[in-house]
């Protein structure tokens, strides 16, 4: 157990020095990020009434976007001299390799969210009518659900033709429930209208249920030739 | 013997299907407040429970690849997966054309329909990585999406069922009790599709099987010439 | 002349009819031999022979289609895997780090958090361990030595090289060669796959011939006077 938890370590700490070197994928992440942003304001010009309410749904499908823009680039690094069959020939467990990748992802999607949020804010003149704190837990446990399959699912599209297009293809059927409760949980503390506890509880379970599904699966996706 | 059964299977088929369309255009009483046009239901809710059904199937199929890496079991994991899509299709087709006329909208985010769909899109990757997989093991890819989709049933109806709580919406098909002869209609029409699906599919499972025997041939045959050498 | 050999008693390495196919194309068709402890093999043959196929096969990363190989004594190859280190044309290095960076990672995997050995497996391949450009910005004699040292970090006992020497220049070639003499001699059982046998000729303990996916013979000493 506790040798997943330091190979865990190992990889992330070296998978964040490696971005904070280089910063080349999150520099175009994020000027991606501004773009998407941007584009969304020209098509969505709403009032501040409406705003709100379809808010949520807005920013999350931008979120979306320039999430699958950074799932693709999650094996890249580990494709460019084979270095997964180091990792499948040595002893250490699929897993922590998993692991590393998804919270790996999970950072680097977070720090996007907080670059586009601000803007969306002036963009959109939002204001939370409901418990902004709550708004934490839905985009924590939203982008979650989002990064885990997503990790999953980019090792798996590794071994297919148009491995680019394939990870949001397997991705978006299966994230629905995800999103849904994560845009309805949004609209519901901006709006203020309803609570968001059900939606919460849900992408709990999400969370719960594909994380231990990934756990068990990835070894044979990583080992599948 | 299952040389027998299988024309056997088809001549029942098109009975069931020429009974049940009977039945269903003529047979079965009008109903009250949608007059003529509710007789589409007797081609949607069967269609739907018989994709159920098959991905059911499917779920089952792959989980036993997972454990036993069975050749046959995930042929039928395949045919069951295109055979449900095609019925999902049919739901999705006959829902829209049936909210029309009734409601005068195209769709709303009724939970059947909206599940229906999720349950397509699913399907429809998983059909997608089956054909775009290039790695030696796409039977056991496919066995994992197929599980993960099976997860995602639950959640993707409880989130929907949430969701038009908080957005009360009309519901296509309605809900409550049916007449017990539209009722008796609507079996038959799901036998007949029953049959349908198992005759479509036992002819994809065979011929998916027979072509995994020519390609094993081949490659045995491949193994055994010499390639070549003086 | 052409001198068979016969496994001597204990082969810590049997591999019994094996067969990989990828589709139609038979890249092994039904290879059987047995390996002793404390030699070093050169695989060598033509492209297509099924060297490569062969190597992969024996470190766990392609599954047989038929047949088996059993090692250290287990057909569980997942179990010996420590026993192993396995290097291949391309480096396995991260390219954004350097050498020291990159061999102290790989060392994790196998629980070793140990700088002064990894300073030591640098050294021992002719590497300065204090270098800290990135493994992207070397040779490719460097880069190939580098991956050598990674594949010996955890003092395995059997070592499997595919085409070690591609693109190297003679002087890490050479060095490389040393290396693996004084690693056969310490006990290590070596595999290494080649097209320059030639590299190999005074250190090889025994040349196996691969031809279309089956070993055609096994020798002592390569034959260059012998028209492929």
């Amino acid at each position: 157990m506790s040798a997943l938890a330091t190979l865990t370590r190992a990889s992330l700490s070296k998978d964040l020095r490696l971005e904070w070197r280089s910063k080349d994928a999150i520099n175009s992440m994020l000027f991606f990020a501004l773009l998407v942003v941007v584009i969304f304001s020209f098509s969505f010009d709403p009032t501040a009434e409406e705003s709100r309410r379809i808010a949520g749904g807005l920013v999350w499908v931008a979120f979306l976007f320039a999430a699958v823009v950074a799932l693709n680039q999650t094996w890249a690094r580990e494709l460019r001299n084979q270095v997964l069959d180091a990792y499948r020939v040595s002893p250490a467990p699929a897993n922590a390799l998993f692991l590393a990748k998804a919270l790996g992802n999970f950072i680097f999607v977070i720090v996007l969210e907080a670059f586009m949020t601000p803007l969306f804010i002036v963009f959109y003149n939002l204001r939370a009518l409901g418990a902004a704190y709550q708004l934490l837990i839905v985009s924590a446990l939203g982008t979650w659900a989002l990064v885990v399959n997503g990790t999953f699912f980019a090792a798996m599209s590794l071994r297919t033709r148009s491995r680019e297009i394939m990870l949001p293809l397997l991705l978006f059927p299966i994230s629905i429930p995800a999103l849904l409760a994560t845009v309805e949980g949004t609209t519901a503390i901006l709006t203020g209208d309803y609570s968001p506890k059900f939606w919460i509880v849900l992408l709990a379970a999400y969370n719960v249920v594909f994380t231990t599904a990934c756990l068990l699966l990835f070894d044979k996706v990583l080992n599948a030739e | 013997m299952l040389r027998r059964a299988f024309p056997i299977l088809g001549v029942l088929t098109a009975a069931l299907l020429s009974y049940g369309l009977y039945e269903a255009l003529i047979g079965a009483p009008i109903e009250q407040s949608m007059g003529e046009v509710q007789r589409i239901f007797y081609y949607h809710a069967p269609s739907a429970w018989t994709a159920f059904l098959l991905f059911t199937v499917n779920f089952v199929a792959s989980v036993v690849y997972l454990i036993r890496r069975s050749i046959k079991a995930d042929i039928l994991a395949l045919v069951t997966a295109e055979v449900g899509v095609v019925f999902c299709t049919v739901v999705l087709v006959t829902g829209p054309l049936w909210a029309r006329p009734v409601w005068g909208i195209w769709w709303t985010w009724d939970i059947r329909l909206t599940s229906t769909l999720v349950l397509w899109l699913i399907y429809v990757s998983y059909l997608m990585l089956r054909r775009f997989s290039s790695s030696g093991q796409t039977p056991l890819m496919a066995a994992v999406l197929a599980v993960f989709g099976a997860l995602d049933v639950p959640l993707v109806y409880f989130s929907i069922w949430f969701f038009r709580t908080q957005h009360p919406q009309p519901v296509i098909g309605g809900g409550g009790s049916i007449d017990p002869k539209m009722l008796q209609v609507a079996l038959i029409n799901w036998a007949a599709f029953l049959c349908f699906a198992g005759l479509v599919s036992w002819s994809r499972y065979r011929l998916e099987l027979l072509q995994r025997e020519v390609e094993e041939t081949e490659a045995l045959e491949a193994l055994l010439d010499s390639g070549g050498a003086p | 002349m052409n001198q068979s050999l016969h496994a001597a008693a204990n082969p810590i390495i049997v591999i019994h009819d094996l067969v990989k196919q990828f589709g139609r194309f038979a890249a092994l068709r039904g290879v059987s031999a047995e390996f002793v402890a404390g030699r070093l093999y050169a695989i060598v043959g033509e492209n297509g022979a099924g060297k490569t196929t062969l190597l992969r096969s024996l470190a766990g990363l392609t599954q047989p289609t038929r047949g088996s190989i059993s090692m250290l004594g287990t057909t569980d190859l997942r179990s010996v895997c420590r026993q192993l280190g396995y290097m291949a044309h391309p480096s396995l290095l991260y390219e954004e780090m350097g050498g020291m960076e990159n061999l102290r990672y790989f060392a994790r995997l196998y629980e070793i958090q140990d700088d002064e050995r990894c300073a030591r497996t640098i050294s021992a391949v002719g590497l300065d361990p204090t270098l800290i450009r990135p493994v992207g910005q070397y040779s490719q004699g460097m880069r190939q030595r580098m991956s050598l040292a990674r594949a010996l970090i955890h003092d395995p006992k059997v070592l499997l090289l595919d085409e070690p020497f591609s693109n190297v220049d003679a002087r890490s070639a050479r060095q490389m060669t040393h290396l693996l003499t004084q690693l056969r001699d310490a006990g290590k059982t070596i595999f290494v796959v080649t097209h320059q046998a030639s590299q190999l000729e005074h250190a090889a303990d025994e040349f196996v011939h691969m031809e279309a996916g089956v070993i055609v013979r096994r020798t002592r000493e390569w034959m260059t006077a012998e028209a492929p």
